[in-house]
């Protein structure tokens, strides 16, 4: 057994040193960086991150990849919920295909619906807004989402659903009060999974806004380019990415694994 | 089990209204854009299946599909096998759990080109960590801007940091739910560590991982943020996979239709592998 | 096939147990007789699980020693020890036949194929699943499935005892007893030492020829279940065997003479030892009688299960059980109770205190 744990620790290792190396780098003066190799910050500065906090061009990108992610996760579960529930529920016309073809929109490569997607979001005229993004990621999280839930709400034995109606529950409330909280577990799963993969993704976000609701991640590859190399400044703002997550990822530790099991992901 | 009720539909109606939304009308105007050929202006000609026949004889396509199918399959033959080893020594339970996991997950946390830019910025040759370390202190002469080798490894090597924990994760939770009287069983048994191994963990993990392996698959082959980032496609067009060869085409060169061509082609692909190897990993729980 | 010594065994799972308490098992000294059919009977939580992943090797002791025909295995894994154990939820392997999984043990311990084939032909004929034999075993019905565990532990010709921890639980009540004659069956054949877990009495009872029964971490009596039934020598065993349990009455002691409020009760015979602490009466509902003269009660309810009548009184603020037959008295009567003498013992601090007397009018 402890020969063993040898190898989550490496593991683990591997995973930290390119974390550590962006942190590392966004505490560096550009002329550190430049004049060669340091394993730590030999003059530590907060310069980089008093740039990213002061400038609007820089902090307002994170305002606006929070902005559509939350919009983004809220309208994925409340329009999954519904859905998922009628999956694991009821049988009616076409649903073992609608389901899957839910599920094949999980596997369409983002680079495909890029120039539709722009044009598409101009003609309803909704091109760099929040809105345009959070309901394009609906493309891959309203799916997920349902797979998810579903796989939660098919671990509810049905009598729970028959004992609230024969105690007199009309069905929103019996929903609202009764089975979404027995799911809710299941519910902060697929809301992480939509965080996550809205959070990350940056091809169709980067594609539907322009300046209004540009993102971050979006912001970091303009800076690089135009500014120079300021990888400094890159590594910040590259440090204050992963923050959200780890956030995130901390409110749903020990639902991590069962919900993986549970909910198929 | 379930009742018969056609009023589910209207549960429904909200998921099929979103996301027609936004895969039909755009998957319509890919397959507008297939058939003709545009000079700008928006005039369009019709033009048939020929931009199909085009693409699936040419020689660019074929090579981009190619290295899709060979980083597709390296990393999938690194990161399956890797995983379950990984899973495999995690302890069970305790304090260290939930930090492992974690800790774990944080890569696939991180936005897809801070990911390109972080594994930029380590392999730099004189300034990154991994770029300096083997370049001064292994004395190996690594630049993946140079050498199409090197540019492989590192991409090959970014996804395995950036993807194995889900594979760990899954697998992770498949083994947890093994029952404890299993091992105790196979104890009394007299199976080895691979018996234990073979019979039991395997079997139990068969569920989790083919969902592991086709996310695995579909993910990769449909990657674009992290290598563009990373290598731009380069040194030369070495590392120039599906979804960047298609960026190039559709937005570099604005050649519309064969670009959508190719979108259809690329998304039939992804689509049938999946549904073949769904296919053959669930038939095994009918017989 | 092997005689099992348990010597001054205790097992806490903590690692530095401070009090009586945080031991599972407080102190057992026991020994299982060669070919015996033993049951280990308590509530949940009684340590007999524990008790049984000792014998099996899945757990090692806090103090004491196991011996095997004098052996010492305390510290042998489980596949050292040849013993066989059935588990509470049928352990399958799933990816195999049902022949594999009857093969397997045999096949880690190296056994050629042709000793393989005999062995496993021989026990799918005892058990009745010849014609499985060539079926994956992921599909087979759980008593099934349960059969193929048990039949895994019985494959090895030379195991010294066969372990069953509640091995009907996930089975269905009406074929729960197909599968119990069939274990009894299965355990003339193979003359193999059984010990089965359960908290169920009639599953121990129908079972064993030597019950023993635990309770927090303690072997507080082994016997016959007739003895268990007649003469229980804790109040525990009075109460958790039988249905309705013996009826336990407080009562105190005047110049050895017991008394229940103010009416003295005969008890079977003399007091051993010394009467200091808790004393209680306890008599078996079956025989507790309706008379016209004894102790004064008041009928609280009476229940028809079948073969008899069990009729509930209460006495001086104590709920006392009888089990009659014929016309039962009506819910509010006045009654009066007579308790078979020889039937009626002494408990002090829950433990038997009265020694039968024969010739005991």
């Amino acid at each position: 057994m402890k020969k063993r744990t040898i190898v989550p620790i490496v593991y683990i290792l591997f995973l930290m040193l390119p974390i550590y190396w962006l942190v590392a780098m966004s505490f560096k003066t550009t002329n550190e960086i430049l004049s060669g190799f340091s394993l730590f910050p030999q003059t530590f500065t907060l310069d980089n991150y008093k740039t990213i906090f002061t400038d609007p061009s820089w902090y307002w990108g994170y305002i606006n990849s929070i902005a559509y992610v939350s919009i983004n996760t809220v309208i994925s579960i409340a329009v999954a919920l519904p859905a998922a529930y009628a999956f694991s529920r009821y049988r009616f016309l076409g649903d073992k295909q609608l389901f899957f073809w839910l599920l094949t929109n999980r596997m369409a490569p983002a680079a495909v619906f890029a120039l539709p997607f722009f044009q598409l979001y101009s003609a309803v005229e909704l091109f760099d807004t929040y809105l345009a993004v959070a309901l394009a990621h609906c493309l891959f999280n309203i799916p997920l989402s349902v797979w998810i839930l579903e796989g939660f709400m098919g671990g509810i034995p049905k009598e729970l659903d028959e004992t609230a109606y024969v105690d007199g529950y009309s069905f929103p409330r019996f929903f609202a009060t009764i089975f979404i909280p027995s799911i809710k577990a299941g519910v902060g799963v697929a809301a992480f999974f939509c965080f996550m993969f809205s959070w990350v993704e940056l091809l169709l976000a980067k594609t539907l806004t322009a300046v209004a609701a540009k993102p971050i991640a979006a912001t970091m590859t303009k800076t690089a380019s135009s500014a120079g190399y300021e990888l400094g400044l890159l590594a910040a703002a590259g440090t204050l990415t992963i923050i959200p997550g780890a956030i995130v990822i901390y409110f749903v530790r020990n639902y991590i694994a069962k919900g993986f099991a549970m909910g198929r992901v | 089990m379930k009742t018969e009720n056609q009023k589910a539909w209207f549960f429904v109606l909200p998921v099929l209204i979103l996301v027609a939304f936004n895969a039909l009308i755009p998957m319509m105007t890919v397959v507008n854009y297939s058939v003709q050929e545009t000079f700008g202006d928006n005039v369009f000609f019709w033009q048939g299946l020929d931009w199909f026949q085009q693409i699936l004889r040419s020689d660019r396509f074929h090579a981009a599909l190619g290295r899709q199918f060979m980083f597709t399959f390296l990393i999938l033959i690194i990161e399956i096998p890797l995983g379950i080893a990984i899973a495999l020594s995690m302890p069970r339970k305790g304090f260290w759990v939930p930090v492992c996991l974690v800790l774990m997950a944080l890569p696939m946390l991180i936005p897809w080109n801070v990911v390109g830019a972080m594994w930029n910025i380590f392999t730099l040759p004189d300034i990154g960590l991994l770029g300096y370390f083997l370049n001064h202190v292994l004395g190996i002469n690594y630049d993946m801007t140079q050498d199409p080798v090197a540019a492989w490894v590192t991409i090959v090597t970014m996804d395995v940091w950036h993807w194995t924990s889900l594979v760990v994760l899954l697998a992770y939770a498949g083994l947890v739910s093994i029952p404890d009287a299993y091992y105790q069983a196979a104890k009394i048994d007299g199976a080895s560590n691979w018996s234990v191994f073979r019979f039991i963990q395997l079997p139990k993990m068969k569920t989790v991982l083919t969902i592991a392996i086709l996310l695995r698959f579909m993910d990769s082959f449909n990657i674009y943020t992290e290598p563009f980032v990373l290598t731009g496609g380069g040194p030369g067009n070495s590392t120039t996979l599906l979804s960047i060869d298609l960026v190039k085409i559709a937005l570099g060169q604005f050649d519309l239709g064969p670009a959508a061509a190719m979108s259809l082609i690329y998304f039939a692909i992804t689509l049938l592998v999946s549904w073949l190897f769904y296919t053959v990993m669930t038939k095994d729980d009918q017989t | 096939m092997a005689k099992i010594t348990l010597s001054t065994l205790r097992h806490s799972y903590y690692p530095n147990p401070k009090s009586d308490s945080e031991y599972a098992l407080k102190e057992v000294d026991l020994d299982w007789t060669d070919g015996g059919a033993y049951a280990l009977l308590g509530p949940s939580g009684c340590g007999k699980s524990t008790l049984l992943n000792i014998i099996s090797g899945l757990l090692v002791p806090s103090e004491g020693k196991i011996l095997f025909d004098g052996k010492d295995v305390t510290h042998l894994p489980p596949d050292q020890r040849n013993i066989a154990q059935v588990f509470q939820f049928p352990v399958i392997y799933d990816t195999m036949t049902v022949y594999d999984n009857l093969a397997f043990p045999l096949r880690n311990r190296g056994r050629d194929e042709d000793t393989v084939r005999e062995r496993v032909m021989a026990i799918a004929e005892m058990l009745e699943v010849t014609d499985m034999l060539n079926t994956r075993a992921a599909g087979l019905s759980p008593d099934n499935k349960q059969k193929i565990s048990m039949g895994r532990g019985l494959v090895r010709e030379d195991v010294n005892v066969v372990m069953f921890d509640e091995p009907l639980t996930v089975i269905d009540p009406h074929l729960k007893w197909k599968l119990r004659s069939k274990l009894k069956e299965l355990h003339q054949r193979v003359k193999a030492t059984m010990i089965y877990v359960t908290h169920d009495q009639t599953e121990a009872l129908t079972f064993a020829d030597q019950v023993v029964v635990m309770q927090l971490g303690e072997v507080v009596q082994i016997g016959t279940p007739v003895e268990l039934f007649e003469r229980p020598a804790h109040t525990f065993v009075g109460h958790f065997i039988g249905s309705p349990g013996m009826n336990i009455l407080p009562c105190t002691l005047q110049n050895s003479v017991a008394m229940f409020g103010d009416q003295p009760v005969a008890l079977e015979g003399p007091i051993h030892g010394s009467a200091n602490g808790t004393t209680e009466i306890g008599v078996r509902p079956e025989f507790v009688s309706l008379s016209t003269a004894g102790l004064p009660a008041t009928v609280t309810k009476v229940s028809d299960v079948g073969r008899h009548i069990v009729v509930e009184c209460n006495a001086q603020g104590t709920k006392i059980n009888a089990v009659i037959e014929g016309t039962p008295p009506a819910k509010g009567d006045a009654v009066h109770l007579q308790f078979r003498q020889d039937q009626t013992r002494l408990y002090v601090d829950g433990w038997l205190a009265t020694t039968a007397q024969e010739a005991a009018a």
